[in-house]
């Protein structure tokens, strides 16, 4: 279980002090899959980094499991069993998709093994196990590998940063498939086949939250205000 | 032939041996050429004047290899030779040399090759340099002489370890019609370290091809200054590409140079030298790995 505790994330803008992040609080629960979902620049992919540690809240604690991560650096909230997929895949030269499965899974992989990983998020493993991750490859083909990190990395709790972005249908139901029992899954998603998907919504708006609970309570409060804001303009 | 620790220790780092290899060898240690045997295909001799070696390849050859590794353990020996190499036509050969140096004091190698490469002959040519032990003053500096006949091709594999305290490391070649050079070189230094490249290309012959690929990282006060001048003659394609790594207070120098002297000659050039990205630490950190670790790994890839 993860949960946040009064976040504020706060940045200098010149001479000015801008709130990306608002006093957020939740509770992100086993077995649970929690879509995060707002308008663009509300605050969305920062709250997962700092989930993660890549960014540090300027207030407010993180625990994870009952225990306070809050200042605790990426590497240890890795090995602690927090996982993180990127939006955009990040690449290497000369690290091949093997030597990387190895790291997130911390172990010397037979190849069979590091392939299910590969076969998972839907590629012909055996064309990819030995290619460097590197920009050689497609959009679609790093995102797929960073979703199968993801899944070596064996976390207790995943994020997803839109994992649906550059993928095609058919891999979308691929990705419904990885969400396994018992874990704690949290993925930033606008698509509305994802948000029916998750058990959760956390509704962000100008960096606070705006809603939160069950996913079909949420999106209908979602639409009344769409057909609010539509009868207003 | 028995081997001491060190030398054994060497030879595992230039050249993946274990002990002395079968086939065309010459082992030199500490200034003195200790084995030199030939086979059939590929000729080794002593030259008369005792400067070097003479490695002929006939065309006979295909797809064997030649080890000529150089050791040097002593403190004081600063050994220079001078070997070159005959390939004939059509003869396809990789030769495999190096040089490691370990040392408590100054000790160094220069060693001045010359490729004499016939039409047709396929040559790759792997060089690595390394030194160790707590010597201040050791010296590599290799030359690298290339003539090539026509549709000869050339692969060259040049590695600089780490550890090496000065160097100044040289390649000319000249290529005729439908000639192909590749080079792929890597260079690691830290501490004080100072290494200088120099590359220098004519392609004087239609349809010749010269790639050189230079990947290098610098930790520690460490300098190295990368030039290339890569020289079109005629219609050519040639590109060379310089990717650094800066890490603390290191210096990297990239400065290549393309010449066109024929209005058909392709030449290009490109070179980036930046710190580690940040957000490749970041996902290797996310993956389980701390800092360190993650730079070892991007650079230990980069050098690969």
């Amino acid at each position: 279980m993860l949960e946040l505790s009064h976040i504020y994330y706060k940045i200098k803008d010149k001479d000015t002090e801008k709130t990306i992040l608002e006093d957020i609080s939740c509770v992100f629960d086993s077995d649970c899959v929690t879509a995060i979902t707002g308008h663009n620049g509300s605050g969305k992919s920062t709250l997962t980094k700092i989930i993660m540690g890549i960014l540090k809240p300027t207030s407010g604690k993180i625990y994870f499991n009952g225990r306070d991560i809050t200042d605790m650096s990426i590497d240890e909230r890795a090995r602690l069993g927090l996982t993180y997929a990127f939006q955009l895949p990040i690449t290497f030269r000369g690290i091949t998709i093997k030597e990387l499965i190895d790291i997130a899974s911390n172990e010397n992989n037979s190849i069979p093994k590091a392939c299910e990983y590969l076969s998972k998020v839907g590629i012909c493993a055996k064309d990819y196990i030995y290619r460097e991750y590197d920009k050689t490859l497609s959009g679609g083909e790093q995102k797929r590998i960073e979703l199968a990190l993801a899944i070596a990395k064996k976390g207790d709790c995943v994020i997803f940063d839109e994992p649906e972005a550059g993928i095609d249908l058919w891999s979308f139901e691929r990705l419904n498939n990885l969400f396994e029992k018992g874990k704690c899954y949290i993925v930033v998603s606008h698509q509305s086949r994802l948000l029916e998907r998750a058990d959760k919504i956390l509704l962000l708006t100008n960096g606070r939250v705006a809603d939160y609970g069950d996913s079909s309570k949420v999106m209908r409060n979602m639409t009344n205000m769409t057909c609010a804001r539509v009868k207003e303009d | 032939m028995k081997l001491d620790n060190i030398s054994k220790m060497l030879l595992e780092k230039i050249a993946n041996l274990h002990e002395i290899p079968d086939g065309a060898v010459s082992f030199r240690r500490n200034g003195k050429g200790e084995l030199i045997r030939s086979t059939p295909h590929i000729e080794i001799s002593r030259k008369a004047d005792g400067s070097g070696i003479d490695i002929h390849v006939l065309s006979a050859c295909q797809n064997e290899a030649c080890h000529i590794p150089v050791v040097v353990s002593e403190n004081g020996i600063f050994d220079e030779v001078y070997n070159d190499f005959y390939i004939d036509k059509g003869a396809v050969v990789t030769i495999v040399a190096g040089c490691g140096v370990h040392s408590s004091g100054e000790a160094g190698h220069n060693g001045i090759h010359t490729f004499h490469i016939g039409e047709n002959a396929v040559v790759t040519y792997v060089e690595n340099h390394i030194a160790l032990g707590s010597g201040q003053n050791k010296v590599l500096n290799p030359v690298t002489n290339i003539d090539m006949q026509k549709n000869s091709s050339m692969t060259m594999e040049t590695n600089q370890l780490g550890g090496v305290d000065f160097s100044d490391r040289v390649t000319k070649a000249n290529l005729k019609a439908g000639a192909s050079l590749m080079v792929k070189e890597k260079i690691l230094t830290s501490g004080f370290n100072v290494t200088k490249t120099n590359f220098r290309v004519v392609m004087t012959g239609e349809d010749s091809k010269c790639n050189i690929v230079s990947r290098s990282v610098a930790r520690g006060e460490s300098e190295q200054v990368f030039k290339s001048d890569l020289i079109g003659k005629a219609e050519c394609f040639g590109h060379v590409e310089c990717d650094g790594i800066v890490l603390d207070n290191a210096r990297i120098d990239s400065v290549p140079k393309v010449c066109a002297r024929d209005k058909n000659a392709s030449l290009s050039h490109e070179a980036a030298i930046g710190k580690i990205a940040s957000e490749q630490i970041v996902k290797l950190m996310t993956l389980g790995l701390n800092k360190e670790q993650a730079e070892s790994k991007i650079i230990e890839g980069f050098l690969k």
